[in-house]
């Protein structure tokens, strides 16, 4: 028995060979010197001729970039072998005859370390932004972008208890969080509840009607499923815009209560937010009020999802995903699991719909069309279904990744000044998405934290393990 | 296979003064227009092992999910334990003290040994879950050790296994088991045949065994019925069953054992 020693040997020294990360950056360094070697006579200089003289014009910044490009992709061309190695030296698991002890995966790595620093920047976040921006104001654009990041975190978590968790396909989430909205809107205009009102009564108007959508769906599946869903969120819309007595139709209801400091206004006179603290008034206020409110809301929906996971009703929504025919013989009640996912995932779509409406002091049903729904789906399916930290990740680039795009302004340095990177952003998405399907078909984090860990963690990476049904 | 082949007599071995634990009586299940069941009587007392075997689609495991509701007999009676359970939802049949171990497997890939046995347990019998763990960790030692294992990364007899150990959980009076042998090595059917024995000698667990393996079925069952296109043509003890020479060119020769 010498010979499978040796490739046993060999295994151990790959798996435990899966990034070098020292040697990859002296590699990438490398790679850019050769680059910028080769840029020196290319493209360092470009010559101009102005009537019978030659100008040398120096190009050092692209250069630069060009060089800094190179030593990227290099980089990331490293990571990409170094995983693919591992994972071929990794057992296959159908040949698993022993118990599997796979080696912690790179996100899980990561993971160790990304939660808590995720949760310190959110934290931080404005704090942040004001010292590098130098300035309340300065900072207002940024801080509103987290705003916009955190309320899609939120709708991903969201709909993660529907179809990450359940396994039931939603393409009309944003239903819930247009009654959300509009709950809020026509409660503080009609009866000048607060705020804090209207928060709860939103959230339990919502899950009423994912109850309502959720009880003629009850028996379809996947695809049938998706199309009622679809349908629904349309019909919410069209009555939107068509009850004009109620909702105002498509003028939407403007003036909406702002939010309060707990009862205190964000207003510059006497009893607002900033006399009361002693500070001298500014807008930015309510804007970093609304910052850390969205954070909390997201933080509660994470909080309760990770909860639920671990109470036997989280327990039944995955095996429900899993199998339904199964879950019915060990007598689990999957009318009453479907209903209480729809109504649970529908209720924080309210949450934040009524979020959505105090932050914005004006609803129309325009807000709520069928794109909101794909972006929210396509956040829980980037990010992994059933992962938390996945779809926060997704989130972020989903809805970041556009407003970053808008502010590469040094692409017109190479592309020239007519070039506006934005226009390419439905490309890129696109692009994004096929590159996802052809190397992340599960998702940017595929592994399933199991609900219960024993001992230790063990986790295995998703990709071994075979599918489930539906 | 004539109807008319010996219809070998049973009974002696309960007194018939005393109740089924599980009978059926008359049962017609329709798949649509399509009659799947027509007409079948059955019983099972408890302590007993009762197999039912038959060719492919002869509706041995219609007859399964009928019991279990899903599908709904269109006609006829099923009791279980005096109570008339034909128009029970699955899941209240399911918390009556029956556990089915369902065609397939069926087992959460995705979800760890031990989510797939917290999810047998049901949501109301927590209370002795650590207890039950201990006892089917005990009969499934392979499941121990890959207690934090995904279901999927099971090799197929682990996760036969794992079925079987899901649905005792549930502490059942009456155990379903859907073809247990399908797709694994002579040895792994062994083991679990033994297992089987093993909880209805010692715990006195009412099993009803549906198999397409009928050598080593009727080896282990104390009664058999044999199915023939949605009729029951056959019954009898399983030592008889063995040695009838229609169940015997039907079903044994030239199979294996």
């Amino acid at each position: 028995m010498n010979a499978p020693s040796i490739t046993t040997a060999e295994q151990t020294q790959a798996v435990t060979r899966t990034f070098d990360l020292g040697a990859a950056l002296k590699d990438s360094l490398r790679t850019a010197l050769i680059t910028l070697g080769l840029s020196i006579p290319i493209l360092a200089y470009k010559t101009d001729q102005s009537g019978a003289d030659l100008f040398l014009t120096p190009r050092w910044g692209l250069v630069a970039i060009i060089c800094a490009i190179v030593f990227g992709l290099r980089m990331v061309l490293h990571a990409f072998t170094a995983s693919r190695a591992y994972r071929q030296a990794t057992p296959s698991a159908h040949q698993a005859t022993e118990p599997v002890h796979a080696e912690p995966s790179a996100f899980q790595h990561v993971s160790k370390f990304a939660i808590p620093l995720f949760l310190g920047v959110a934290l931080a976040f404005p704090l942040i932004i004001y010292l590098i921006q130098g300035g309340l104001n300065e900072s207002r654009y940024w801080v509103d972008l987290g705003i916009l990041i955190l309320t899609y975190v939120m709708l991903g978590w969201g709909l993660n208890i529907v179809v990450g968790l359940a396994g039931l396909l939603d393409l009309g989430y944003v239903a819930f969080y247009a009654v959300g909205a509009y709950s809020y809107a026509l409660l503080s205009t009609t009866f000048g509840l607060s705020f804090w009102i209207c928060l709860p009564l939103a959230g339990i108007l919502a899950a009423f009607w994912g109850m309502i959508l959720g009880f003629p769906v009850l028996r379809l599946r996947g695809d049938y499923l998706a199309i009622v869903t679809l349908a629904f969120g349309e019909i919410i819309r069209l009555v939107l815009i068509n009850w004009v007595d109620l909702t105002n139709g498509g003028a939407g209801i403007s003036s909406i209560p702002r939010a309060t400091f707990f009862g205190l206004p964000f207003t510059a006179g006497e009893g607002g937010f900033a006399q009361t603290f002693g500070l001298e008034f500014n807008g930015m206020h309510r804007i970093i009020f609304l910052y850390y409110l969205i954070l909390v809301l997201a933080l509660i929906t994470n909080f309760v999802t990770m909860r639920l996971r671990k109470l036997p009703v989280g327990r039944a929504w995955e095996a429900l995903r899993e199998d339904e025919i199964a879950c019915r013989s060990l007598g689990i009640n999957t009318t009453n699991t479907k209903l209480t996912a729809f109504a649970i995932g529908a209720m924080f779509g309210g949450f934040a719909g009524s979020f959505f409406a105090v932050r914005q002091g004006f609803v129309s049903p325009e807000s709520f069309n069928f794109l909101e729904s794909a972006i929210i789906l396509a956040i829980v399916v980037l990010g992994g279904m059933g992962s938390q930290i996945g779809v926060a990740i997704a989130a972020i680039v989903l809805v970041g990744g556009p407003e970053i795009l808008r502010n590469l302004t040094f692409l017109q340095a190479i592309f020239g000044s007519g070039f506006d990177p934005n226009e390419y952003r439905l490309l890129l998405f696109g692009a994004g998405m096929v590159a996802m399907m052809v190397w992340r078909p599960r998702g940017l984090i595929s592994e399933r934290e199991p609900s219960v860990i024993l001992k230790e963690r063990k986790a295995i990476s998703g990709s071994l393990v075979k599918e489930g049904h539906g | 296979m004539s109807t008319a082949g010996a219809n070998i007599a049973m009974q002696s071995q309960v007194s018939p003064a005393r109740q089924p634990l599980l009978s059926v009586r008359g049962v017609k299940t329709y798949y649509g227009n399509i009659i799947a069941l027509k007409g079948v009587d059955m019983d099972v007392h408890e302590g007993e092992i009762v197999t039912l075997i038959g060719a492919n689609g002869a509706g041995k495991s219609t007859l399964m999910m009928t019991i279990f509701g899903n599908p709904r007999a269109r006609e006829g009676k099923i009791t279980y334990a005096g109570q008339d359970i034909t128009r029970t939802p699955t899941h209240e049949i399911a918390r009556m003290s029956i556990a089915q171990s369902p065609e397939g497997r069926r087992i959460f890939p995705r979800m760890t040994v031990f989510e797939n046995l917290q999810m047998g347990a049901s949501l109301h019998n927590m209370a002795h879950f650590d207890q039950d763990l201990e006892r089917v960790c005990t009969l499934f030692p392979r499941l121990k050790e890959r207690l934090q294992q995904r279901g999927g990364t099971l090799s197929g007899g682990e996760q036969q296994m794992l079925a079987i150990a899901r649905a005792l959980m549930s502490r059942p009076k009456l155990l379903l088991l859907d073809e247990p042998s399908l797709g694994l090595a002579p040895l792994i059917v062994k083991q679990i045949f033994e297992i089987i024995k093993e909880l209805n000698e010692k715990d006195g667990m009412t099993v009803f065994l549906v198999e397409q393996n009928a050598y080593h079925a009727l080896k282990l069952a104390h009664r058999g019925y044999v199915m023939v296109t949605g009729n029951i043509t056959m019954s009898g003890t399983g030592k008889d069953l063995l040695n009838d020479p229609q169940v015997r060119s039907a079903y044994l020769e030239g199979g294996h054992h």
